[in-house]
């Protein structure tokens, strides 16, 4: 016990003395952060322009390409279609599922017939191709975008990651196929199988060795904030995903706690990097102008890292483990306070002093509305985490709005963004129907409210009515009904949304009429 | 942050320093609380019985974690005193669960210990309970026109009864029973048991 106290204080002390570090480093310039160092993203010429591909179509400037940005954006392009294009099926089959699960909820006899449709599969198939099919793959899209730019390099090895990318969906469709016919490791987030597993981890080398070959590759001395998050999360990924899914060493409890371990870092050091990253990237991009403290983005990340790889065993509060590692969870929950408000700091600002982008760039709407909600999500999460309101919504449908509200309204829809950033640019073409865009932004952003809200109200009458030693537990079931059936109805249009992603995206990736096309070869 | 090499590195360190304090640690500690001597292992067709549990995905509304009364009354409701870390001894994947659509089921055999009762309520849960929005197992069941020999029939209300013949539990049902059936942990907790106390109240001296 006391070994165990000891530990306790030994990781808060460690993390409040890096952070008193860092803070003493980035004072006296210890870690050389210029703030010049945050224009590293625009080219000569770039600054103060808004970037907006659609405007440009729109204006007829299409003679604004950057040369040699062109020339990088040509040799990623291929490698990122082919993640996007896969990465969109998943998303829709991932929501399809999710609609069927929450369906599924009220109206618990239909399509009960056959075990694949059950709900305990249903909803597992939705989890593993959203963050595996959809967010992993775009997210990997994403870096292969960004990296080369802030590198002003091309991608070294592009072949590999098509290799990867082939291998990686294969996996992916096999993990969907046994757990649908019911050959599942049974543990949340890890329900591929781990021979299936290792063939994704297989195919992750192949995306990580041209990354990091671009790197060593690149042509500028600074490593750009985005650069720091991907690049940490292309290490930290891995590490998590092999630890995890390694068979036969874990069992009983200890498996719960690498089981919340590995599943809150899927969240904490994979996909909140790539929408940080994402967002820290194009923002300033598209605006314009940098982020508006280059050196507090240090305590965004070093913050997230500290604090964020420690919070997994909040999902166990009350539960059969040691109260120290519960207790050291909640605390590095509460401290994700730091970090996230650094992040805000930089990011929020910057729009919010330049609002008038957001009417210009659909892209930033989405991208920036995203940013806003990794805010609220950590805001959101970190309160969460105290024992007096994880009593409440433990064990409730809140915990899913939870998890909605970060992977989905802040991961999703910035690659929502990022997408339809790159796409123009990948492509050298417009958009065909730019009312789509809008049409896909306020559907998702309108079902998610309704998700979120009914989801969110649902789950704490449900956690009140459990609480409640008078009340029988028929009304902690009956109490959420109306709110299940809403979170249909959000998720229903979320769905819908992403279908208008799907037609936005194979209508620009399919060729028109040739006058519509703009080379993208540089000019000799 | 010019260089790969140190981040890298530094990301990495902070990285295993959390897996030292989540994983390696507790781990340690939990492997030298033994399974109490009220835990049995579990039976050749309960583990194939786990196995559908787990295959069905029951954890995503049933948890096996009973909390302490200092915490909620899960006590009160009948599933069972706070569960310890040595309960879980012999289970391989954990069924935890985070999620309480449906009751707590660590001492569900204990609870209700009725083959039959769980049957039905597989084959049809709205059978019992009109609120209930548990999924109906059918392919669990097949129909048959009489019940042979050392065929389970299945005796339900004439209103979820089919209208002619008799509901017969497959293989993979009886095995989901007798794995409900297992559990029961209402065996005594040993003094030094391990478990999350954050919510104990303090002892007045």
């Amino acid at each position: 016990m006391m070994v165990m106290g000891l530990l306790l204080a030994l990781s808060f002390v460690v993390s409040l003395l890096a952070l008193a570090f860092l803070i003493w480093a980035i004072s006296n310039r210890q870690i050389a952060l210029d703030e010049q160092a945050a224009k590293v993203i625009f080219s000569a010429g770039e600054e103060g322009k808004l970037d907006s591909p659609d405007k440009e179509f729109a204006d007829d400037r299409r003679h604004y390409f950057d040369i040699a940005a062109s020339g990088i954006d040509r040799i990623s392009g291929r490698p990122v279609a082919v993640l996007l294009i896969a990465a969109t099926f998943w998303l829709v089959l991932g929501s399809v599922f999710g609609v069927i699960a929450s369906l599924k909820l009220h109206w618990p006899d239909w399509l009960s017939a056959y075990a694949p449709l059950t709900f305990g599969r249903v909803r597992t198939l939705h989890l593993n191709l959203v963050i595996y099919g959809w967010l992993s793959q775009m997210g990997i899209a994403s870096m292969i975008w960004i990296l080369p730019r802030i590198f002003r390099t091309p991608l070294r090895s592009p072949q590999l990651t098509v290799v990867g990318a082939i291998i990686w969906n294969i996996a992916v469709a096999l993990g969907a196929l046994a757990i649908a016919r019911g050959w599942t490791d049974g543990e949340e987030w890890l329900e591929i199988p781990w021979q299936l597993d290792m063939l994704l981890a297989f195919a992750g080398v192949f995306f990580i060795v041209p990354l990091i070959r671009t790197t060593s590759a690149r042509e500028v001395h600074h490593i750009y904030v985005s650069g720091w998050y991907f690049l940490a999360g292309i290490l930290w990924f891995p590490c998590l995903f092999v630890i995890a899914n390694l068979p036969v060493i874990h069992s009983g409890v200890e498996e719960a706690t690498v089981n919340w371990w590995f599943a809150h870092n899927v969240l904490g050091l994979w996909l909140t990097p790539i929408g940080v990253g994402t967002a820290y990237y194009f923002i300033p991009k598209i605006i314009g102008k940098p982020v508006y403290s280059y050196s507090v983005s240090l305590l965004g990340f070093w913050g997230l890292a500290l604090f964020y790889s420690q919070v997994g065993i909040h999902h166990l509060i009350g539960g059969p483990v040691p109260t120290w590692v519960v207790t050291l969870s909640v605390v590095h929950s509460v401290m994700m306070f730091i970090p996230v408000i650094a992040v805000a700091i930089n990011q929020h600002v910057l729009v919010g002093r330049n609002l008038w982008a957001l009417k210009e760039s659909l892209p930033l709407r989405f991208i920036s509305f995203g940013a806003v909600m990794y805010t609220m999500a950590s805001f959101q999460g970190s309160i969460e985490a105290l024992r007096s309101v994880n009593t409440v919504v433990h064990f409730t449908h809140y915990t899913v709005g939870h998890a909605h509200l970060g992977a989905y309204a802040f991961v999703s829809i910035v690659m929502f963004g990022a997408a339809y950033h790159m796409l123009p640019r990948m492509t050298g073409r417009a958009f065909q129907w730019p009312a789509l865009i809008n049409a896909h932004f306020w559907l998702i952003v309108v079902g998610f409210a309704i998700y979120f809200f009914s989801l969110s109200i649902g789950g704490v009458l449900q956690g009140l009515a459990m609480l409640d030693a008078t009340r029988p537990f028929s009304e902690s079931v009956t109490v959420t009904l109306p709110y299940l059936e809403a979170r249909s109805l959000g998720g229903t249009l979320m769905t819908l949304g992403h279908i208008i992603f799907a037609i936005n995206v194979a209508s620009i990736l399919v060729p028109r009429r040739v006058s519509a096309i703009v080379s993208m070869e540089p000019a000799e | 942050m010019n260089r790969y090499l140190p981040l890298s590195i530094l990301a990495l360190a902070i990285l295993a320093f959390a897996t030292l304090l989540l994983v390696i640690a507790p781990g340690i500690q939990i492997s030298r609380h033994a399974a109490p001597p009220g835990l049995k292992p579990y039976t050749e067709q309960e583990l194939r019985g786990r196995d559908v549990y787990v295959s069905l995905g029951c954890v995503y509304c049933h948890s096996q974690q009973p909390r302490s009364p200092d915490q909620a009354p899960d006590g009160v409701r009948g599933w069972g005193r706070p569960a310890i870390a040595a309960d879980y001894t012999y289970d391989a994947p954990h069924q935890l669960g985070t999620m309480r659509t449906g009751p707590d089921l660590l001492n569900v055999g204990a609870r209700l210990p009725s083959r039959d009762w769980h049957l039905a309520h597989l084959y049809q849960p709205r059978a019992i309970f009109d609120w209930s929005i548990m999924p109906s197992y059918p392919f669990l069941f097949q129909r048959k026109d009489s019940a042979g020999p050392e065929d389970v029939a299945v005796s339900m209300p004439a209103a979820f009864a089919p209208e002619s013949g008799v509901i017969v539990a497959k293989q993979d049902a009886l095995d989901l029973v007798a794995y409900l059936l297992s559990l029961d942990r209402t065996y005594p907790a040993p003094a030094n048991a391990l478990r999350d106390d954050g919510y104990s109240q303090p002892v007045e001296p």
